[in-house]
């Protein structure tokens, strides 16, 4: 799961896999900005093929984060 | 056929406006989610769009002021893997009182379904547009929301809530090539103004430049227009579809 995750993050944000980090967050660099997370959801949903909730949709504040919600739905 | 194989969601589907809007669309080739309270009269509709243009349709009653059931509806249609082309915000109820006689809840009401409701779609609709990158949300204000009226300051506070929704959000979602706008319909031959009193329904005849009540399909001709590729550059309107009507 966690390289996938990569890989949506990867493509949804345009930034080199090495960024991809537990402590990669919302707003810490200019490329996550309010659009590109709502391309990194719709990303995240294809990956996985799940729907994620707004409440997890405004929580997904890292990387770090967005594997345990992704986590959660795949029932991990 | 100017939507063949687009996607859409029409809220307020079962009737008036929203009734219209679901025809023309369906006329012209859309896959459609229709949104309303009553299952019977959606029921009904559907049957008839797929009769009469072998249309694809699904039904989702939903009461919009609940956002729980509006999470519900949005979660049917994701299951559906579908990308969604286009959002009509049509849903609205209308109460009229004077400023001294407002109760709160028509207040909580009108607010819960005119705006609120087409916040949280929007919202929640938005990841099924970005599979395309490309999309078309277009809301149904009113012309008490640019114009205003006497005894329709909570209906009037709400269309332009509506308004200035559109604005903003058409700002956010540009960079997405999701383009908002908004209608702004004057006085249409619908359920709303069958329940106005006879003096209400002259004088608004009387102030219409066009000299006619407008119809449903006036609006949903607009609608079609914004939902389809002829506006591909148009964003961040709001469009008045009223004959030439002075308030």
């Amino acid at each position: 799961m966690p390289e996938k995750l990569k890989n949506a993050f990867v493509r949804a944000l345009g930034i080199d896999k090495e960024l991809v980090v537990d402590t990669l967050a919302y707003q810490s660099i200019p490329q996550w900005d309010s659009i590109t997370h709502m391309i990194l959801i719709s990303e995240i949903e294809s990956e996985f093929d799940i729907s994620i909730e707004t409440d997890d949709v405004i929580d997904m504040s890292s990387f770090a984060k967005a594997r345990e919600i992704v986590r959660k739905y795949l029932g991990n | 056929m100017l939507l063949h194989n687009k996607t859409a969601i029409i809220t307020g589907a079962s009737r008036g406006i929203g009734k219209a809007i679901a025809e023309v669309f369906a006329q012209n080739g859309a896959n459609l989610y229709l949104i309303a309270r009553d299952e019977e009269k959606l029921e009904a509709l559907k049957a008839s769009l797929e009769k009469n243009y072998k249309a694809q349709v699904s039904i989702l009653p939903t009461d919009l002021r609940s956002i729980g059931a509006i999470k519900e509806a949005v979660n049917a249609i994701k299951k559906d893997k579908v990308s969604l082309d286009i959002l009509v915000n049509n849903a609205g109820v209308m109460a009229d009182a004077v400023l001294q006689v407002i109760k709160p809840e028509t207040v909580q009401d009108l607010f819960a379904t005119n705006v609120y409701s087409v916040l949280y779609l929007t919202q929640m609709t938005l990841p099924l547009f970005l599979k395309k990158r490309k999309g078309s949300v277009i809301n149904i204000s009113s012309i008490i929301g640019t114009h205003g009226n006497i005894g329709q300051s909570v209906y009037g506070a709400s269309k332009s809530a509506v308004i200035g929704f559109t604005l903003s959000v058409s700002k956010e979602l540009a960079p997405l090539n999701i383009r908002v706008n908004a209608l702004a319909p004057g006085f249409i031959d619908t359920d709303m103004i069958k329940k106005v009193d006879d003096r209400f329904y002259r004088k608004n005849k009387e102030s219409i430049g066009m000299q006619r009540i407008g119809k449903p399909e006036d609006v949903a001709n607009a609608a079609l227009f914004l939902a389809s590729d002829l506006s591909e550059y148009i964003t961040g309107q709001v469009i008045g579809v009223d004959g030439g009507m002075i308030i």
